[in-house]
């Protein structure tokens, strides 16, 4: 049977059916949740699409964290559950302050759309496992507060702790930093995407549900999809603690 | 019940760029004004709340403040009193309070 994995689907969410389609191709059932139900039905997992959540109005993120099904999915990554932010799914974990840090405006002040080039700091996560070991990923970003932030001290800790999961690097692979044509936002550190401690919530810019078939240009996003159904399975057949503690590797 | 009208001032941190205040900085010079430095563009919330007190209303305007208008990590908040408490059973004094 798949494995049944949540889209929250917000007023203003526009790639909500991107990553339904992106979760069917990977052999999960996804299963739309709207914003005003408290209640995940009984998924093992659950996704935050982009788009534009309550039209992005105060601050990305800010307003769809106070909905109903957000007080769900708090107390289900509270849980342990499996839960994958993506680009304004990423914005609205970190005002909840699922995922540490906060997503600026662009350094340029400019919607960035454009394809980037990101690569995994850790290949042992629920949202990374099916990666292959080497190499660049390349996927789209559709942003204009992408610019990951954090004071020195918590950037210190996250890496030290390893939650840093993806970083936007320059071709040659090395992070791409705050004025590098490489790093879209002018994110500190170059960092595209971080897990919570306990390894279970992770949010990133990066679109990888718009990278998972190759008549997209890209499936580099895909492993990363595959990653989260083949642990949401996991979770769903063998209940317990399914996260990877940071800091483990 | 008497209503209370604030505003909340919300600007970026000290020290976090604001690639707002650096654009404006950047246009001063073709409006040939000098002298203009450290600009921090921020955002502000006008609105009414309806209490049995001032303290009370600054409470919840404090909450609102710190929860939605703006994200501790990145910016602070002012919280500002604006023109006299006026009763709610009043119509006519709410709206004036709110012009």
């Amino acid at each position: 049977m798949p494995v049944r994995i949540g889209v929250v689907v917000f007023p203003g969410s526009n790639c909500d059916r991107d990553t339904v389609h992106a979760l069917a191709l990977a052999g999960a059932e996804p299963v739309a949740l709207w914003h005003e139900q408290a209640t995940l039905e009984g998924v093992a997992a659950v996704v935050l699409p982009g788009g534009f959540a309550y039209g992005d109005y105060v601050r990305a993120g800010v307003i769809a964290r106070f909905s109903p099904v957000m007080r769900a999915v708090s107390a289900f990554a509270a849980d342990g559950g499996l839960v994958l932010g993506i680009c304004n799914g990423f914005q609205v974990l970190a005002e909840a302050g699922l995922v540490p840090g906060a997503l600026l405006r662009n350094a340029s002040l400019r919607f960035a759309g454009q394809e980037v080039a990101i690569a995994a700091e850790r290949l042992d996560t629920p949202f990374t496992h099916a990666l292959a070991r080497s190499g660049l990923l390349r996927m789209p970003v559709a942003h204009g507060e992408g610019r990951f932030y954090a004071d020195e001290a918590t950037l210190d800790a996250l890496e030290r702790d390893g939650q840093v999961l993806f970083r936007y690097v320059s071709p040659a692979g090395d992070p791409a930093g705050p004025d590098d044509p490489g790093n879209p936002n002018g994110s500190l550190r170059a960092i595209a995407g971080v897990m919570n401690a306990a390894g279970n919530v992770a949010g990133l810019m990066p679109h990888p549900e718009r990278a998972s078939e190759a008549i997209l240009g890209s499936d580099d996003g895909f492993a990363i999809i595959r990653s989260l159904v083949e642990s949401a399975a996991r979770a769903a057949t063998e209940p317990g603690p399914t996260a990877v503690a940071a800091g483990s590797r | 019940m008497t209503s209370f009208r604030f505003a909340v001032n919300v600007t970026p941190k000290p020290g976090i760029l604001d690639p707002a205040g650096r654009a404006v900085e950047g246009g001063l010079g073709h409006l040939g004004l000098d002298g203009i430095h450290d600009v921090r563009i921020g955002r502000r919330a006008e609105l009414t709340v309806d209490a049995v007190d001032e303290a009370t209303a600054r409470g919840i305007v404090e909450r609102l403040a710190s929860e939605l208008l703006s994200n501790p990590l990145i910016e602070v908040f002012a919280v500002e009193r604006l023109g006299a408490a006026s009763s709610a059973t009043s119509p006519a004094a709410v709206t004036a309070g709110e012009g």
